[in-house]
């Protein structure tokens, strides 16, 4: 009978090669899927997985997904480390492309390098406020966040529905719902840094950003606090953590980056707001997070990956005719697996004789 | 009386210890049998394999004459033996008939289980309402509870761990009278202790485990108290002195201190008044739930309270956090050691930062200092003995023992004014134990005010110098601690605060 | 504006239709809580029950086996959460969320070919004699059987809950899990129980979505109704009966809010359209604000995992 026993000490080699199993472990049960479905399981599997770091054009559009999807992800992560549960990160990277996009479509006309930052700043603002809902509703309630936020992710829809039906439709669109298109109006529309890989303006501000998280949770005594917040809620109150504080600044960090990263698809990949704009990148940088083991340099590498898969996935879609779905059962499995794989960290699996 | 329980070389092994190595016993229909042993020297490992939790390696057991080798607990009830837990595993959102009802393996319906509880806790003297809720009974009630389960399913043999360790010296007279009239009905209990007054007072006969074996038996009528701690122990037991004492100026003062539980089955503080003066060391007796993790929370920081009800050193301090404090030098090790005083997953090092922050200056400007960090977790590993392979691995992967003298170094090497500790040895071995209270001695000596909180009576008698008890969330006034009778501490625990002050008087 | 087409008989019955999918999945919901366990993949087993149930009705010609298709696939692919979570120890919040996203491809997946079919009609179960009765007839007794059946699965989980011995022990192992298991029970096996029931009512809430509600099947079309469940949850304090209150509430919220729409009122759609989110997260604070009374309520250790020791 094999049994599970506890380790003394969480394993370090475990803790860095699940993820790396767990995709493993899709790519096998995923092929298996596919090959059901009729679907060449090895062509699939290579579209997924390598395609996208050989092909050129692939390469050029991978920073263009991993870049929004590594954004949210390491606000998020910060969150997660801390037991604070953010899904509305989709709703965040909504309200963040509103209000960046509605500063852009404001300054309609007017020119100079610092409407960009003028846009990114009040999205981040946005993003954090709309984050900072469920925070306020949890310190001074005990409202759960993971309800709240998700509540909001179907709020923010609604809103953007209702701006690009209204006030933020683009005069001249034939009564289309949609905006002007910032991406093709040179002051609002974010420039190229290195095109080979998709880097954008907005890919060197996340890599930045990455850099910054890093040294919160590893250096700093905040980033202390959010990890001791999240291993034992009451040790950290003993430490004089104020959980209220803990639970702002998550939601809020989380919320601005994920504000952000809608203002930079705004203008840059998408350029223009629309009923279709969120793409549920708020949903899969939750993977990524966990995936990257809520640790900044995994999220970068857990964020590449997941890109793939959207990159890879497209070009299945016409090349296999797989359906569009699939992608999002891959990531789903993938997730499961690493969850499932975890257990490793903590236990080992061991052989038991049957007692006499 | 002929043989209930026939036990013949018992083993059990977990990696790197033997719990148990060829025990053999026998249990006497209708005794009173101690199984008598230090803190790990097997207790708990041999009754959890007679009660069927835990499988023996090796060994046999004959009950009644019948092979006895139950697989799970169920299959041990079946053959009349009942366990009654250290730690209760009752519900404290259910109710008491519920909580029965779930200890049963074929339960009478409501109505009649409610008359037959009625009716047996009335019986053995311990009354007990079938619909109240285990979260609001006290420690000594909820213990009824689990023992009227047993009794309700007509056991042949009760094993009862430690459990005197959480009731007041009236409630444990109470429940000799219970098991004294059992052992009358025929009833075996195979009673687990290591306090060596109440096995000489109750028990028939007595094993004495160390290390896992047997390694003497006995009849504790014939026996005193030091010889069979000797037995125990394996040497020459040592007495310690009682220290001097020259109480220095007022360290802390704390007057008319309230505060609310926000726990629903807490216990509020109620006007808790009392002063510490430096070399001091305030021993706080009473039992468990009465108001021990309260008054360390608002001790500690992590609740507060109106300002001016603690003083540090003459200044109000009630509105600070625990930060705040520790910077003032007011420091505290709670009770829980895994999940409050230490984070589990977190490493040495990072649990030395946890709280040695402030005093050490190990984040100057909010970044902190990794090596300064280190260095101050290796100097508690090193000078408060604590067994580990290195600063780097988890608190959970250390023992009991080790985990506390690392929460206690922490805190008595940042050089505190005042150190209260709640429940300091609780679960630790009798070697680490020792270390610790020598280690708070010592503090005090140096001139810092230390306040222990503790069930356990003997350690408060050996360590404080005055004395007082929790008791609903009231404390009374603090006495020296020479001089108490057992009694008047009994008195005290069971909330009789006037006795308490009359004593003062 | 013309309020004279809002028909108050009409929209309760259209209520109760909105409120029955939240009521079944939040049923069940209740007792994986009671048991201890968070399963916030609610949605995801909600729409897999949507697309299963679909594909039975439409594959069978029959709406009955339709929905215990929708159960069985609930159940199904609670499993793997109930697996993850009871056996290997996962996050249950994490494994809930994968179990939402993975439902929700998944069942994009599976129905990609049923688009846009109509599936067969699931006849009213008329009360013969008392359905004729002016308007009580129309309001009590001429519903389809699921709404009658979702009502008498909450008396039995109110039954089993309150007056069952198994239904103690459940509560039991929500309680504390450690002692549950120190008196002989086995914590993960009844837990795994548990899951699978609230997959089956999130399955069938599902299915009555997609055979009933809507009907025909499309893409993410529960559209957050599981979400809302788990809210009705809190709502609810854990207590059945008060799931019914809390579901027939939201039914109203929706219908009224359509109804508003159709009406052509001067509030925008898009705003009417957020109300049920909005008011969800209104009642979630009012049922939360009284830290004392939640605790209370919400079993002591849901969410927590569980390992025996020994």
């Amino acid at each position: 009978m094999l049994m599970l026993e506890q380790r003394p000490q969480p394993s370090k080699t475990m803790l860095y090669l699940t993820p790396v199993m767990a995709v493993l472990a899709t790519m096998l049960v995923g092929g298996m899927l596919f090959w059901a479905m009729g679907i060449d399981p090895f062509r699939a599997i290579y579209l997924l997985f390598v395609d996208p770091f050989v092909d050129s054009y692939n390469l050029s559009q991978l920073f263009v997904k991993a870049s929004p999807l590594i954004l949210i992800a390491m606000g998020l992560s910060i969150g997660f480390r801390a037991g604070v549960w953010n899904i509305g990160a989709e709703g965040q990277f909504i309200i963040g492309a509103i209000c960046g996009g509605a500063v852009g479509l404001a300054l309609w006309g007017s020119t100079g390098w610092w409407i960009l930052p003028l846009m990114a700043l009040a999205a981040a603002l946005g993003g954090a406020l709309w984050g900072l809902i469920p925070a306020v509703l949890k310190i001074k309630f005990n409202a759960n966040e993971i309800l709240v936020s998700l509540m909001l992710v179907y709020v923010a829809g609604n809103l953007l529905a209702e701006m690009v039906q209204g006030v933020l439709r683009a005069p001249d669109g034939m009564g289309f719902p949609e905006s002007r298109n910032l991406g093709r109006n040179d002051p609002t529309a974010l420039p190229d840094v290195f095109p080979a890989l998709g880097i954008d303006a907005g890919g060197v501000v996340m890599l930045i950003l990455l850099a910054m998280a890093f040294f919160l949770l590893q250096k700093h005594a905040l980033g202390f606090q959010i990890k001791l917040t999240g291993d034992s809620p009451r040790a950290a109150r003993f430490a004089g953590v104020k959980p209220g504080v803990i639970i702002a600044v998550c939601l809020g960090i989380s919320g601005a980056a994920a504000g952000l990263a809608g203002m930079f698809e705004l203008t840059g990949a998408a350029g223009k707001l629309t009923i279709d704009f969120p793409l549920g990148y708020g949903f899969t940088a939750i993977i990524v997070a966990f995936l990257g083991r809520l640790n900044p340099v995994g999220i970068l590498l857990a964020g590449v990956v997941l890109a793939g898969t959207y990159i890879g996935g497209e070009n299945a879609q016409f090349m296999l005719q797989l359906p569009a779905a699939a992608v999002t059962v891959f990531q789903g499995m993938m997730l499961f697996f690493l969850l499932g794989f975890e257990i490793l960290i903590n236990y080992r699996v061991k052989r038991m004789r049957r007692a006499v | 009386m002929s043989v209930l329980l026939d036990i013949q070389g018992l083993s059990k092994s977990y990696p790197g210890v033997k719990a148990n190595d060829d025990v053999s016993f026998q249990i006497q229909e209708g005794e009173i049998h101690a199984l008598l042993g230090e803190n790990g020297a097997g207790k708990s490992t041999l009754v959890k394999m007679i009660y069927g939790l835990v499988r023996p390696d090796s060994g046999t057991m004959v009950l009644n004459g019948e092979k006895f080798a139950p697989p799970k607990p169920f299959f041990a009830r079946q053959k009349g033996v009942s366990m009654v837990f250290q730690h209760f595993s009752l519900f404290e959102a259910l109710t008491v008939a519920e909580n029965i009802t779930l200890g049963m393996d074929v339960a009478p319906n409501r109505k009649e289980l409610s008359a037959q509880i009625r009716k047996v806790s009335n019986e053995y003297g311990l009354p007990l309402d079938p619909d109240r809720l285990i979260g609001d009974l006290s420690v000594g009630e909820r213990q009824r509870v689990e023992i009227i389960r047993c009794l309700l399913q007509d056991p042949r043999l009760l094993i009862m761990d430690e459990p005197t360790s959480v009731l007041t010296p009236q409630e444990v007279d109470t429940l000799f009278g219970t098991l004294r009239k059992l052992s009358e009905n025929g009833v075996a209990i195979l009673y687990i202790s290591h306090k060596l007054d109440e096995i000489k007072a109750l028990c028939d006969h007595a094993t004495v485990l160390r290390m896992g074996k047997v390694v003497d038996t006995c009849i504790p009528a014939n026996e005193t108290a030091r010889s069979m701690a000797e037995m125990m122990i394996g040497g020459e037991l040592e007495i310690h002195a009682a220290t001097e004492f020259t109480p220095g100026a007022e360290a802390l003062r704390v007057e008319d201190l309230n505060l609310a539980s926000k726990d629903p089955f807490g216990t509020s503080l109620k006007n808790v008044s009392f002063t510490l003066r430096k070399g001091e060391i305030l021993g706080i007796g009473g039992v468990a739930g009465n108001g021990q993790d309260e008054i360390l929370a608002a001790l500690s920081g992590e609740e507060k309270v109106t300002p001016e009800t603690i003083l540090l050193g003459g200044k109000a301090i009630g509105g600070d956090g625990p930060n705040a404090r520790r910077e003032k030098g007011l420091l505290s090790a709670p009770e829980e050691r895994l999940g409050h005083a230490a984070a589990p997953m977190m490493t040495l090092t990072q649990n030395a930062f946890l709280t040695g922050r402030i005093r050490k200056n190990l984040a100057p400007n909010g970044v902190i200092n990794h090596r300064k960090t280190t260095g101050f977790a290796e100097e508690i590993v090193k000078k408060f003995d604590v067994r580990t392979p290195g600063v780097h691995v988890a608190a959970k992967a250390l023992s009991g023992g080790n985990l506390q003298k690392f929460v206690i170094g922490r805190e008595v090497l940042q050089s505190p004014e005042v150190l209260v500790v709640n429940q300091p040895t609780w679960g630790v071995d009798a070697a680490a134990a020792a270390s610790i209270r020598q280690a708070l001695r010592q503090l005090a000596v140096s001139g810092a005010a230390v306040i222990v909180i503790s069930q356990d009576l003997d350690e408060l008698m050996e360590i404080s110098d005055t004395f007082a008890v929790l008791a609903e969330g009231r404390l009374s006034k603090p006495q020296p601690s020479d001089g108490l009778s057992i009694e008047e501490i009994g008195l005290m625990m069971g909330g009789d605060l006037e006795v308490a002050n009359h004593v003062d008087a | 504006m013309d309020f004279s087409s809002l028909n108050a008989v009409a929209m309760i019955v259209l209520l109760i239709g909105a409120a029955t999918p939240i009521l079944l999945a939040a049923i069940g919901e209740l007792v994986v809580e009671k048991s201890g366990v968070l399963n916030l993949g609610v949605e995801g087993m909600m729409i897999i029950g949507a697309v299963t149930g679909f594909i039975a009705a439409t594959t069978t010609g029959s709406p009955m086996l339709g929905f215990v298709g929708g159960a069985i696939g609930g159940a199904v692919v609670s499993m793997l959460f109930a697996f993850l979570t009871q056996y290997l120890l996962s996050n249950q919040v994490a494994t809930g969320l994968a179990l939402t996203m993975f439902g929700l491809g998944m069942a994009a997946l599976i129905g990609r070919n049923y688009n846009g079919i109509k599936p067969p009609r699931a006849e009213r179960l008329d009360v013969p004699g008392l359905s004729d009765f002016p308007i009580l007839g129309e309001l009590l007794f001429s519903h389809d059987p699921i709404i009658y059946f979702s009502i008498v699965l909450v008396f039995a989980v109110w039954w089993f809950l309150n007056r069952s011995r198994a239904g103690l022990v459940l509560r039991a192992c929500g309680e504390n899990h450690d002692a549950a298991h120190s008196l002989g029970y086995n914590v993960q096996l009844i837990r795994f129980g548990a899951i699978m029931f609230g997959g089956a009512c999130a399955g069938l809430g599902g299915a009555y979505v997609s055979l009933i509600r809507v009907p025909q099947w499309t893409e993410g079309m529960t559209a957050g109704v599981g979400w809302i469940a788990l809210a009705i949850v809190v709502f609810a304090s854990w207590k059945p009966w008060r799931v019914i209150l809390g579901a027939y509430m939201f039914g109203g919220i929706t219908i009224l809010q359509l109804s508003l729409q159709a009406l052509g009122i001067s509030i925008s759609g898009a705003y009417l359209s957020m109300t049920p989110y909005v008011v969800t997260i209104v009642v979630l604070v009012i049922m939360s604000a009284d830290r004392k009374r939640a605790s209370l309520n919400a079993p002591a250790c849901l969410g927590r995992s569980f390992h025996a020791s020994h």
